[in-house]
């Protein structure tokens, strides 16, 4: 840094001053651990907002019958709760986790546009005000599903624009955090940190950044062409102008499917990084991982109609979609032998993070397996839009990527914070958390199995039991992540000092940072042998 | 970021990967978002338009705010090689979601053509109950107004009259901006400084003459958004393409304004570069409308 200009010297002073104080900090910050948490927080709020509205349906599904709220209401919640876990939940936590660790995984001294960075954040604030505000506003919020087919959402009444414009907010958010991520991982690598050397985390989010940006756009032109059929009068999805509803669904699905691996990826990146910690045993198969997440990436692409096979399809297309679907089952199944293996004869202490992650690999397993069910086409055609399609879904989404970002929240909040969070309370989250998502999802797999269709406020009497033992499971979990937020928040707050090395098996770069790390990292650059 | 100094901006002045501290124009950007997206919500509901418009006021003040500190610091020479490299990535990529954009309007277009008008023309079993129940009678046909002729009848819009021109215009100016980019490679000012000025003139010839293809489609034609999926395909992707050639134009004129100031060298102009790229990927675009949209 010797050739410094005066300007820069001025600017290396600040360098070593802390953070700003107040709200401007968290307003105006460049810095990738500020904004790493800045997501983190925010997500963590939206999964108790999108919480409740899981809890307001499971409490109307108790008995059968209507008993707490309307019809619309329900279906308000339906698919509030969807959008708001997917696009505020699930997603912005994966990419606080990207902030906070990648510079730190690979020796960069920041996210490499760092003021973009600020702006894809305070986005989703505001797109989510957006979004939350139709609950109140005369009609209420969206209420056909979070999948938005026409033509049934376009009856929706003022909270239309709303919701359209909402969606284009997070979209343009996540395509600038993408970019960011991708220009990070390629540009900013401490010397010797090859690709191949690069840790799985890292690894997983390049490809979900790719994902991000080939199909965030998809999406937005989806909604566009909603937004001008409603108010401009135009055909896309009208038959009777030469148009087709089901054009909707390709091109949402077009976008969906890679969006499911949006929010697995990084998880599986996570679990690669647990499971060798605690087993203290390096991963098994490091490259095979990196393969077989690409594969996973390339096949999501033309899977996308095993979401419509009920719909009307040529035969060659139904059949395409189906075999193509399986095949993703091999790359998975590459995986989780992966992470078996890594276990296989390791000397394993179950912390809590180890546990979450044990929890991920058997039941997401579990999810996968559902989802081999449900892309046999013939077998679709009865499970299609039941509580089957349910039960696989959640178990991919809370049991595997909700897990996934648990597991992490305790594997790196010492390093984060500076504490250990209390072991015995995580265990007790753990265990009510790992007991109550099962008594809630595994029941749906018989309710949809005899035919109880999703999305419906009131049902049959002889579904009446599961759906009882259902709602039970919902209280279970989604009181226990009380508990979560207790945890975080005595953790943040203070606890026993952590070590820079935490965990006696941890390996990488972050390890090397002291807990909680300063607030500038790596402004030169690590050697990486 | 204070002192601005004499420095060599012929090359990078620093190894040093700059990470500016705090930033205003971010949380601008997000308040001026949500005001315009508030807006637009509340005047598609019927309510006024003023919301909406002072949003975009924000947006515009944030870019232009935003764009002078970044200039301003690679005047200063704050930037480093491996900024530059960080910049040139975030365009590419960015390219790349704009590609991915009008790939679904091109998608909607192909999809209506092969599939769905055929089908409610009869076309294959799998159209048959549709046509048979609801239209029998309608032909498949393109362009169409779809089997209620919504919006009414229509004339297409011909591909060798304006459209063909205009395809002219656009590849002249994908040469002339590479002429300004060789002037600006060997150092040959004047070159830089009329290539871009053609290139901006071309640009804006464009647009004039596509508004008054527009005009003449609404007028004489009467081919509206309403004519059914050929009238949405086809102003969804002209209108799409046309709202990038204006950012493209504006992009070329910060440029051009910024080469009379001298703020290019041969060896630092990733500027200059990143809106080359994106007038080349407008013009890429609009070669697909040209023989999807007007001739096939
Ligand atoms: C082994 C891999 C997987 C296979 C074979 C698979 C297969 C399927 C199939 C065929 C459906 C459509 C069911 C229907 O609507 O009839 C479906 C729905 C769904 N899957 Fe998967 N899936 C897999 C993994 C995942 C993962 C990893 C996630 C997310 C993390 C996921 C999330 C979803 C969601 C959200 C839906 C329902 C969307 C909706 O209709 O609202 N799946 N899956
Ligand atoms: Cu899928």
């Amino acid at each position: 840094m010797s050739t410094a200009s005066p300007a820069l010297d001025h600017d290396h002073d600040h360098e070593h001053h802390g953070p700003a104080r107040g709200l401007k900090r968290w307003l105006l910050t460049t810095n990738h651990k500020d904004i790493g948490t800045l997501y983190l927080l925010f997500s963590l709020a939206m999964f108790f907002v999108g919480g409740a509205m899981a809890l307001v349906i499971r409490a109307e599904l108790f008995q059968p019958g209507m008993q707490i709220v309307d019809p619309h209401f329900f279906n308000q919640m339906t698919t509030m709760h969807a959008l708001i876990m997917v696009f505020g939940a699930v997603m912005p936590a994966f990419v606080g986790l990207a902030n906070w660790l990648i510079p730190m995984m690979i020796g960069a001294p920041d996210m490499a546009l760092p003021r973009m960075n600020n702006w894809s954040f305070w986005i989703l604030p505001f797109a989510f005000t957006l979004l939350l505000s139709t609950l109140f506003i005369p009609g209420g919020g969206p209420a056909g599903g979070w999948t938005l087919y026409p033509p049934l959402v376009l009856q929706t009444g003022q909270a239309f624009p709303f919701v359209i414009l909402a969606i284009h907010m997070m979209g343009v958010s996540s395509i600038m955090g993408a970019i960011n991520v991708i220009a990070t991982i390629l540009n900013m690598r401490a010397p010797g940190m090859t690709l191949m050397k690069m840790p799985l985390f890292v690894w997983t989010w390049l490809i979900t950044a790719f994902l991000l940006i080939a199909v965030m756009p998809v999406l937005a032109g989806a909604v566009t062409m909603l937004l001008t059929d409603k108010y401009f009068g135009t055909s896309f999805f009208n038959a009777a102008g030469g148009g087709d509803p089901v054009l909707f669904q390709h091109i949402f699905w077009f976008f969906g499917h890679p969006e499911v691996y949006i929010m697995i990826l990084p998880a599986f990146g996570i679990i690669s990084h647990i499971i060798p910690t605690f087993a203290r045993k390096p991963l098994f198969g490091y490259a095979s991982m990196v393969y077989a997440t690409a594969s996973i990436a390339f096949l999501s692409f033309i899977v996308w109609a095993h979401h419509m096979f009920t719909v009307g399809m040529p035969l060659a297309g139904i059949l395409f979609f189906m075999y193509a679907t399986m095949l993703i089952a091999v790359p998975t199944g590459v995986k989780v032998f992966n992470w078996v293996a890594t276990m296989w004869r390791g000397s394993m202490t179950f912390e809590t993070p180890m546990l979450f992650a044990i929890a991920f690999v058997i039941l997401f397993t579990i999810g996968g397996f559902s989802g081999l069910m449900l892309s046999i086409a013939p077998a679709d055609f009865q499970y299609h839009d039941t509580y089957f399609v349910v039960a696989h879904f959640h178990y991919v989404l809370v049991p595997g990527s909700v897990f996934s970002l648990m597991a992490a929240a305790y594997y790196w909040l010492p390093k984060w914070t500076g504490h250990m969070y209390n072991e015995t309370l995580g265990k007790v989250h753990f265990w009510l958390s790992v007991i109550g998502v099962n008594i809630l999802f595994f029941p749906q797999h018989f309710l949809g199995l005899a035919g109880m269709p999703r999305r419906i406020p009131d049902y049959a009497l002889q579904f009446t039991q599961f759906n009882m033992i259902s709602t039970v499971g919902a209280f279970i979990f989604g009181l226990s992540q009380l508990l979560f937020l207790y945890i975080v928040i005595q953790t943040i707050r203070g606890g026993a000092k952590a070590t820079d090395q935490v965990w006696d098996g941890a390996k990488g770069l972050e390890w090397t940072l002291s807990s909680p790390p300063p607030y500038h990292t790596f402004t030169t650059a690590p050697e990486v042998k | 970021m204070a002192a601005s100094h004499a420095h060599d901006a012929s090359a990078f002045t620093t190894d040093h990967y700059y990470v500016p501290h705090q930033s205003y124009w971010p949380i601008i950007a997000s308040i001026g978002l949500f005001t315009m997206m508030l807006g637009a919500a509340n005047w598609l509901n019927g309510g006024g338009v003023i919301l909406f418009w002072i949003g975009v006021a924000l947006i515009l003040i944030t870019m232009f705010g935003w764009f002078s500190t970044v200039i301003h610091e690679s005047e200063n020479g704050m930037y480093s090689a491996q900024m530059d490299r960080s910049f040139r990535l975030g365009m590419v990529w960015f390219i790349f979601s704009e590609v991915m954009f009008f790939a679904v309007f091109f998608g909607a277009l192909f999809y209506a053509r092969m599939y769905s008008v055929p089908w409610l023309g009869g076309e294959t079993d799998h159209g048959l109950l549709t046509h048979g129940l609801l239209w029998p009678h309608y032909e498949a046909a393109w362009p169409t107004g779809g089997p209620e002729r919504i919006g009414g009848f229509f004339a297409p819009m011909g591909p060798w009259g304006l459209p063909a021109i205009n395809t002219l215009i656009l590849l002249s100016s994908g040469v002339t901006i590479t002429w300004a980019h060789w002037g600006l490679i060997e150092g040959n000012r004047a070159a830089l400084i009329k290539g871009l000025a053609a290139t901006v003139a071309l640009g804006v010839l464009f647009l004039s003459l596509q508004g008054y293809e527009y005009v003449h489609a609404y007028r004489d034609l009467h081919l509206t958004p309403q004519s059914g999926i050929y009238g949405s395909t086809f102003y969804m992707l002209t209108g799409f393409h046309g709202l990038h050639v204006t950012i493209g134009v504006i992009i070329l004129l910060v440029i051009l304004f910024r080469s009379i100031a001298g703020h290019f060298t041969p060896q630092r102009h990733f500027a200059f570069e990143a809106a080359a790229w994106y007038w080349h990927f407008v013009d890429v675009v609009w070669l697909g409308l040209f023989v999807f949209v007007y001739w096939l």
